[in-house]
């Protein structure tokens, strides 16, 4: 098994990307270990007694110079919102590195990552970590309304950002499904990337699976301890019912027992 | 420095402070961290005779200051742990105790013959207090002649130590302690989790998949040392005391009310370190108050 560890690291930035969306950046007590994206890292969320466990985050960048990492904050519940009130110079509790990674693609391949809602981090993370040329990666994302996206300027370097709102208010109207990439020629891609909402996710695994496309997704099932002692966020799997803290959270879709 | 020396039973422990079956896993994810050897014990994650899938997700709810699970006994069962796990943590230095659990009292028999055959394997936790299960765990726990039945089936078959744990959601827990003392247990290891719901008034839904599950963490600690003195001044055996615990402190409260040991749980979860920082706390408090060992300390509340 992997090396984990409990370190208190400092918060150095945060930055508010949306109305629901921050972005924290963390400095690490001391030398940062290869962190590979879909990992995750579990927050303390401290100083208050109605938040008695951590909260989880994929991680979103790691800056090995400096010893730094980033998480977006999407609000979901009362921990996020009291992550996100976070001050410069405030000390985090963080457990770290968390779960298993994606299969990173091949030199070759073509990819499509797809991210929404709290789940746009890990695909960034991806395309940044991938390594292939930008005209082979596309990046999908999906949001309620213009407002929800995040500016993701820095990313056309890593590959060509394509956009969808539910209100057609920025980007293809309709869903990350409904988007013309993916609509019509998914065979193009030697590997689907999801992470997002449940329904998102089995939709994007359904038309990869008529496809005959390789694909994962990164679940985000509810868990007390990150590190694979609780049982609390088993999935059900063709190897019978298994951690996503520790066995995921990145599963292969043929894996996962969806209805899809 | 202070002595942390216990003995439970025939059981030598280096130090009060264990790990709480259902928390830690088979040692092995705690050992990612640290060593462990630098703790009392180790309760492994609950074993049944056969493989246990556990209940549907969700299985946990955070409440305020702890936590509900319904896990529900999700294990490999004693043969693939025998095969696969036992290999590679029996020589983890310090006492790795297995939870025996059971549908039935055969069930029982049946699992601790196996674990009897575990060199390494110093004692047994006999559970007759999950919440989480159908069939037997709490079942037989929450009565007298149920608690006597396991205990004295399952202590004719075993000679090593027999530590019985309780459950909390009886009326007199005292009155079970002394049932299963009387049956030969040599110790009793006590709380379990208090059965406890959840529930979303926006969605009108349970939290958990089974409804109701088991209450853990800081907000039962009251409750729990409430029993552990009950039931320290109830029995003769060894008391090993679990609720709640997140600090140095509360274990020491908990060895004044009569406890010769502790078992740290759903801490782990917030920080797999805590068990370890309650050692050197532990350890602190004896040196501050001049006192030599800790056995000192079990049972020494001023009144």
């Amino acid at each position: 098994m992997e090396k984990k560890e409990v370190s208190d690291f400092i918060v150095t930035e945060n930055i508010k990307l949306n109305d629901t969306n921050y972005l924290l950046r963390l400095q690490a007590p001391g030398v940062l270990p290869i962190i590979k994206p879909g990992q995750f890292i579990n927050i303390e969320v401290a100083n208050t007694s109605e938040i008695f466990l951590r909260r989880p985050f994929s991680v979103f960048e790691v800056d090995y110079n400096k010893n730094i990492l980033s998480v977006i904050i999407k609000i979901l519940g009362r921990g996020s919102r009291k992550l996100t009130e976070s001050k410069v110079g405030d000390i985090i509790s963080i457990i770290y590195p968390l779960g298993k990674s994606f299969t990173i693609p091949d030199k070759d391949d073509r990819i499509l990552a797809i991210g929404g809602g709290s789940g746009l981090a890990p695909m960034l993370f991806l395309a940044r970590e991938s390594g292939l040329d930008a005209n082979k990666t596309d990046i999908l994302v999906g949001a309620r309304s213009a407002g929800d996206h995040i500016n993701m300027d820095e990313y056309y370097k890593f590959g060509n950002i394509h956009l969808t709102t539910e209100d057609g208010t920025l980007g293809v109207k309709g869903y990350v499904i409904h988007h013309p990439i993916f609509a019509e020629n998914l065979q193009n891609y030697n590997k689907i990337y999801a992470c997002g909402p449940e329904g998102m996710m089995k939709a994007v695994a359904k038309e990869a699976k008529k496809a005959g496309v390789f694909c994962e997704v990164s679940l985000e099932n509810l868990m007390a301890c990150g590190f694979g002692v609780c049982l609390c966020c088993i999935e059900p799997t063709t190897k019978g019912n298994i951690c996503v803290c520790t066995e995921g959270p990145v599963f292969n879709i043929n894996d996962l027992k969806w209805q899809i | 420095m202070a002595d942390l020396n216990v003995k439970i039973h025939n059981l030598q422990i280096k130090n009060p402070v264990m790990l709480a079956s259902g928390t830690c896993g088979y040692a092995e994810e705690i050992n990612d961290f640290y060593d462990v050897s630098q703790l009392g014990g180790i309760f492994l994650k609950g074993l049944t005779l056969h493989n246990r899938d556990g209940n549907l997700y969700p299985r946990m709810a955070e409440t305020p200051s702890g936590m509900l699970n319904a896990v529900g006994l999700q294990n490999k069962g004693i043969d693939h742990f025998i095969e696969h796990i036992y290999p590679r943590i029996k020589n983890y230095n310090t006492p790795l105790i297995i939870n025996v659990n059971g549908s039935t009292v055969e069930d029982y028999i049946a699992l601790t013959e196996k674990v009897n055959e575990l060199d390494h394997i110093p004692a047994i936790e006999l559970n007759i207090s999950c919440p989480n299960v159908k069939e037997g765990g709490m079942a037989f726990g929450i009565t007298c002649p149920g608690a006597e039945a396991v205990t004295r089936a399952v202590r004719d078959v075993y000679d090593k130590t027999l530590i019985v744990k309780l459950s909390p959601n009886v009326t007199d827990i005292t009155e079970i302690a002394k049932a299963v003392e009387g049956q030969g247990a040599d110790s009793v290891s006590l709380v379990n989790t208090f059965v406890g719901m959840a529930i979303d008034a926006e969605k009108r839904k349970p939290l958990l998949s089974t409804i109701t599950g088991g209450l853990s963490g800081p907000a039962i600690k009251p409750i729990a040392l409430r029993m552990v003195w009950q039931v320290a001044n109830a029995v003769k055996i060894p008391v090993v005391a679990m609720g709640g615990i997140m600090n140095a402190t509360d274990a020491i409260e908990f060895i004044l009310a009569g406890a010769t040991a502790v078992q740290v749980g759903t801490a782990i979860f917030k920080n797999p370190y805590i068990p370890l920082q309650i050692v050197e706390g532990i350890q602190t408090y004896l040196e501050r108050h001049m006192i030599n060992s800790v056995n000192e300390l079990t049972g020494g509340l001023l009144l």
